[in-house]
């Protein structure tokens, strides 16, 4: 049995930076678990540029992001397990994982969760057709082709509008191949306005709303797909089905937290955002164990994925210290316009502001977002427009903390 | 001429309808100044950061990341990404490093270290 303070699985940018964040917080006792022979997670194949901006104060590409983090890793000697796989975690913080060496077992005083997310694939779509080489999910084909320098196909059609399949639409023209098609299912895109002007309309590429792949064809590579639009319910109108000739198809359709250890801990999950549920520390409902980054909540930019993680890192080296608030919570829900909040629970004895983090459950113009406990308003928010696609962040300041008298409510209406 | 285009400055994203006249540019949608600029930029001089990655020939099966050390004029991304596409180079690399000097005003660095 290896003995710890805290361990950290994965080491993506997550686990980098609430590990350095315990570090610097006091406790030198660090563990960090990556399945991958290099840390920096998904970072390592996101080339493109944007990561940063609100955390570094710096336009980087992904690589540059996670060398930063990486850095900071190393000049504290936090030990790192690589090509390390967990495969169980107990409640009693007993982590259990598998390398060539064969099976470890680490004893943690706290244990952080930041397994980051993995893309949903073509058997969760229900696609009809045959099984043919040439279907992608976007991240895989991103791998393939900027870390490994392969070319994954020349006419492509990608499904989802989603970040990542717009950067690839972008990043496959760029080298040549010819992108006939972004479809998006629902009737506005996920991906951020940037990418939607800098990788489809830089290129011509169009992007079509409220359409889906009805039908894919082929026999040993793909040939083609039958697009088609839909209607209000999502399903296919048969007049407008559409043949497109392609040889690679790309899905950009989704990110699942993935939770399968969260789960095996027996730790209470939401529906919603398919993490647990954590209080304003990231600490699950079982004590002593933490949770950030995507494996929590799905982000859309990581600079949010790394504050998140120091505060969680924090709050694992407070709890290791015997600091960490106890005590009771109150519960936060998602009223109007508000598809989840997080944290899902808060403690109104903290002693420092609460940020809440948000997402709306469809487009909307000028908005105003309302925090309340009973009838006391907690914070208030204006917002030009929001989208699902961009997480909007409202902080509670602790001189609020004496009014909450109940659940905190978070809704929105437009003005 | 007239212009539709989708200002990328924040979130927000105003639609900016740019009027081009004897070489002088009308913003009109925009909610604020730096969608003018915007504007006026895209028309007249758009830039664009380029990502790609070259081949590492001393090493199996692998890819530095690299990007140009600034924005490049628009209209010479494919040129760019062509001669990026014919540049092999050997490790060790380390970020920041100069791949290939001076295209367009800006150089092509390394983002990822290769020992």
């Amino acid at each position: 049995m290896i003995e710890c303070d805290i361990l950290v699985v994965g080491g993506g940018p997550a686990g980098m930076a609430a590990a350095v964040a315990a570090y610097d917080s006091g406790v030198k006792d660090v563990i960090i678990l990556d399945r991958e022979p290099e840390l920096g997670g998904i970072l390592r194949q996101c080339i493109h540029n944007g990561f940063g901006l609100h955390k570094l104060g710096a336009e980087l590409t992904g690589p540059e992001y996670a060398a930063v983090y990486k850095d900071m890793v190393t000049e504290r000697g936090i030990k790192v397990y690589y090509e390390t796989m967990a495969l169980d975690v107990t409640n009693d913080k007993i982590v259990t994982a598998t390398n060539r060496n064969g099976i470890l077992n680490f004893k943690a005083k706290a244990v952080i969760l930041a397994m980051g997310c993995r893309e949903r694939s073509r058997g969760a779509l229900n696609i009809s057709g045959s099984r043919p080489a040439g279907i992608y999910s976007a991240g895989a084909a991103q791998k393939l082709m900027n870390c490994e320098g392969y070319s994954v196909g020349k006419k492509v059609v990608i499904l989802g509008s989603g970040d990542i399949g717009l950067i690839m639409a972008r990043r496959m023209s760029l080298e040549g191949a010819k992108v006939e098609a972004v479809c998006e299912l629902m009737s506005y895109s996920g991906g951020l306005t940037r990418n939607i002007v800098q990788c489809l309309e830089d290129f011509g590429i169009p992007l079509y709303l409220s359409t889906t792949v009805a039908e894919i064809h082929g026999d040993k590579r793909l040939e083609g797909v039958t697009i088609a639009q839909v209607d209000e319910n999502r399903r296919v109108i048969e007049e407008t089905k559409r043949y497109i000739e392609c040889d690679t198809l790309l899905l950009s359709v989704g990110l699942i937290p993935e939770n399968e250890l969260t789960k095996m801990a027996g730790i209470e999950m939401s529906a919603v955002t398919s993490g647990a549920l954590v209080d304003e520390n990231r600490q699950t409902e079982v004590d002593g164990i933490f949770a950030c980054g995507n494996v929590l909540q799905v982000h859309d930019l990581v600079d949010y994925v790394s504050d998140e993680a120091e505060i969680a890192g924090n709050a694992a080296a407070k709890f290791v210290n015997g600091t960490l608030e106890k005590g009771e919570t109150v519960n936060t829900t998602a009223g109007n316009g508000v598809r989840y909040v997080l944290p899902q629970r808060v403690h109104k004895t903290s002693k420092e502001d609460i940020a809440l983090f948000m997402r709306v459950t469809e487009p909307f113009g000028k908005v105003r977002f309302t925090v309340k406990s009973g009838e006391e308003v907690l914070a208030t928010a204006v917002r030009l427009k929001v989208a699902p696609g961009e997480m909007e962040k409202i902080l509670i300041k602790k001189e609020k903390f004496e009014l909450i008298n109940g659940d905190i409510i978070v809704s929105l209406e437009e003005i | 001429m007239k212009r539709n285009l989708t200002c990328i400055v924040c979130p927000r994203g105003c639609a900016l309808e740019v009027e081009i006249s004897e070489g002088k540019c009308t913003v009109k949608g925009n909610a604020c100044p730096k969608g003018e600029t915007y504007g006026i930029d895209e028309c007249t001089s758009p830039t664009r950061m380029v990502t790609s990655i070259v081949r590492v020939s001393n090493r199996e099966d692998t890819m530095v990341s690299v990007k140009t050390s600034c924005p490049i004029p628009k209209d010479n991304i494919f040129d760019i990404m062509s001669k990026i596409r014919n540049t092999e180079i050997e490790a060790p690399v380390k970020i920041g490093d100069i791949i290939i000097e001076d295209l367009y005003g800006a150089d092509i660095i390394a983002t990822k270290e290769i020992v």
